[in-house]
C-alpha cells in the first residue's frame, strides 16, 4: 500500500434505524497515524459512525475500507487492527483489573507469556499496577477508563476509536487520560475520537470532522484554531454550544 | 487472523465461572427460586398424595425451565449492562464461539441447580429421583433448554422488556423439549419398562441435537446487528 493511501476510507456511508436516517452519505479518509476529532451534537451520528468503523454495526449504504479490507464483509480481518474505548467501560466488574485484561487477551489469541508481559506493562503504564488484583467494580470512573484504554490497546491495534472517553471524569482523571491518548499518538496509532469538550480538541487532534444532520458539515485543520474559534464554528454549524 | 474457537469458548466459560464464584449472582437466585417453586407445588398438592406423585415430573421440569429462564436473562444482561458484549464482538472471535461459551456457562449453572433440586425433591416428595436414567434425561433436557434459551436471550437482549420477552419467546419454542423430557421422566419415575421411556429419551436426544445445530447456525445472525 502506498504512503498516500488512507488507512481508513469511508465513502457515501449511510445508516438508517427504521425510518430514521442517522448518517447520510458520509465520506472521508484517515491517514495512518492521524488523529481526528469527531464533533457534533447529541444524535448527530458520532457514536453510530464509530460503531460502523468498529464493525459493530452494518451500514445501510456505502462502504468502509480499513487497511484495504472492506467492512462488514471482511470484518474478521480488521478486528485485530481496532481498539475501542467507549463511554461505557466494557469491563467485568466481578473480575480484577488483571483478570479483565487476561480475558480480553485470550479473545485476541495472545499466548500466555505474551499476555502476562503485556498485562504487567499496561497496568504500569495506566497507573493501576498496585490495584492489579482489585475488582474492576471497586474502581473510580477515571480508573475504569484507564483500564478500558489498557484493554483497548492490549492487542496493539493500529486504530483506536474513542467514544466520549472524557465523559464523567474529573479534571485530574481527564488530564491523565489525555496523557494516555497522547502516548497512543506518539506510538503512531490512528485515533478517531468523539467529544463534546471542544477545549480539548485542538490540543489532541490536528483535524476535526463536525457532523450535523447526519452529514459532514466541516472537515478541516483545527491545529491552529483556538478553542474559542472552534466553538464559534461549531455553534454556527450545529446551532448550539459545546462544553468548552 | 481469527482466534481459535476453542480458546474463545474456554475463555468465556472460565470468565463466567470466575465471576459467578465471586458474586454468586446467578446461582443464588436460580437455586432460591427453584427451592421456593418446589415448596409451593408441594404445599399446593399436599392434600392429594396420588396427584402429588403424578405431578413430580411436571414440577421438576417447570421448576427447571423457570429457574433457567431467570439464569439466562441475568447471564446475558450482565454482558450487556457494561457493554461487554460489544467488547467480545470486537474481538476476532467467531460468533458461534461466543454463543457456545455462553451456552456452556448457562448449562453448567442450570445443571448445578438441577443437581441440588433432585435430592431435595426426593426428600420433599418422598420419591426417589436419583435414578441413573432420570439424571441422564435431566442432563440432556437442560442442554437443549440452555441452547435455545441462550440464543433467545441474545435475541431479546435489546428489546424493551427483555425479562418478559424471553419466556414469551422461549416457552413455545421449547415445547417439544419440555414434552419429551417430561414424558421420559414420568416413565422412568413410574419404573415403566425401558421400551416405554427409551423412545422419549431418543426423541429428546434428537430434538436437543436439532436445536443445538439450529442455534449454532443462527447465532451469527443473532449476534450481528
Amino acid at each position: 500500500m502506498g504512503e498516500k493511501t488512507p488507512l481508513i476510507e469511508v465513502e457515501n456511508l449511510s445508516k438508517t434505524f427504521g425510518l430514521l436516517p442517522v448518517l447520510r452519505g458520509v465520506s472521508f479518509g484517515v491517514a495512518r497515524g492521524e488523529t481526528i476529532m469527531l464533533l457534533g451534537q447529541n444524535g448527530s451520528g458520532k457514536s453510530t459512525l464509530l460503531r460502523l468503523l468498529a464493525g459493530l454495526s452494518k451500514p445501510t449504504a456505502g462502504f468502509i475500507r480499513i487497511g484495504g479490507w472492506q467492512l462488514p464483509k471482511e470484518a474478521m480481518a480488521v478486528r485485530r487492527q481496532i481498539g475501542l474505548v467507549s463511554h461505557q467501560p466494557l469491563l467485568y466488574g466481578d473480575l480484577s483489573a488483571r483478570e479483565n485484561l487476561d480475558f480480553f487477551g485470550k479473545l485476541y489469541g495472545l499466548a500466555k507469556a505474551e499476555r502476562d508481559e503485556a498485562i504487567e506493562a499496561l497496568l504500569d503504564r495506566v497507573g493501576l499496577a498496585k490495584r492489579a488484583d482489585s475488582l474492576a467494580r471497586s474502581f473510580s470512573r477515571g480508573m475504569q477508563q484507564r483500564l478500558s484504554i489498557a484493554r483497548a490497546i492490549m492487542h496493539q491495534p493500529d486504530i483506536l476509536l474513542l467514544d466520549e472517553p472524557f465523559t464523567g471524569l474529573d479534571q485530574a482523571a481527564a488530564e491523565r487520560l489525555e496523557d494516555l491518548v497522547m502516548s497512543a499518538q506518539r506510538e503512531g496509532r490512528t485515533l478517531i475520537m468523539t467529544t463534546h469538550q471542544l477545549g480539548r480538541a485542538p490540543a489532541l487532534a490536528s483535524r476535526a470532522l463536525i457532523l450535523s444532520r447526519g452529514g459532514i458539515a466541516f472537515d478541516g485543520n483545527i491545529a491552529t484554531m483556538s478553542a474559542a474559534s472552534l466553538g464559534e464554528l461549531y455553534a454556527e454549524l450545529c446551532g448550539g454550544a459545546a462544553v468548552a | 487472523m481469527k482466534t481459535p474457537s476453542r480458546t474463545a469458548v474456554l475463555a468465556i466459560l472460565s470468565k463466567d465461572l470466575r465471576a459467578e464464584i465471586r458474586s454468586r449472582d446467578l446461582l443464588s437466585v436460580m437455586a432460591i427460586f427453584a427451592f421456593l417453586c418446589i415448596l409451593v407445588f408441594s404445599f399446593a398438592l399436599e392434600l392429594d398424595r396420588v396427584a402429588r406423585e403424578e405431578a413430580i415430573s411436571g414440577v421438576l421440569w417447570v421448576t427447571l425451565v423457570f429457574a433457567s429462564l431467570l439464569g439466562f436473562n441475568r447471564s446475558l444482561s450482565q454482558e450487556d449492562d457494561q457493554g461487554n458484549l460489544d467488547a467480545m464482538l470486537l474481538a476476532p472471535v467467531s460468533r458461534p464461539a461466543i454463543f457456545l461459551g455462553k451456552l456452556l456457562s448457562n448449562y453448567l449453572f442450570t445443571l448445578i441447580v438441577a443437581l441440588v433440586i433432585l435430592p431435595l425433591m426426593t426428600v420433599i416428595y418422598n420419591h426417589n429421583l436419583l435414578k441413573g436414567w432420570l439424571i441422564v434425561t435431566t442432563v440432556l433436557g437442560i442442554f437443549g433448554f440452555s441452547s435455545i434459551g441462550t440464543l433467545l436471550a441474545m435475541l431479546t437482549l435489546h428489546t424493551r422488556s427483555r425479562e418478559a420477552m424471553l419466556p414469551i419467546a422461549m416457552l413455545p419454542v421449547a415445547l417439544p423439549l419440555l414434552l419429551t423430557a417430561a414424558r421420559a421422566t414420568t416413565n422412568i419415575l413410574n419404573d415403566s419398562p425401558a421400551r416405554e421411556w427409551l423412545v422419549w429419551l431418543q426423541l429428546l436426544v434428537a430434538v436437543t441435537v436439532i436445536y443445538l445445530a439450529l442455534c449454532w447456525l443462527l447465532s451469527g445472525f443473532v449476534l450481528e446487528e
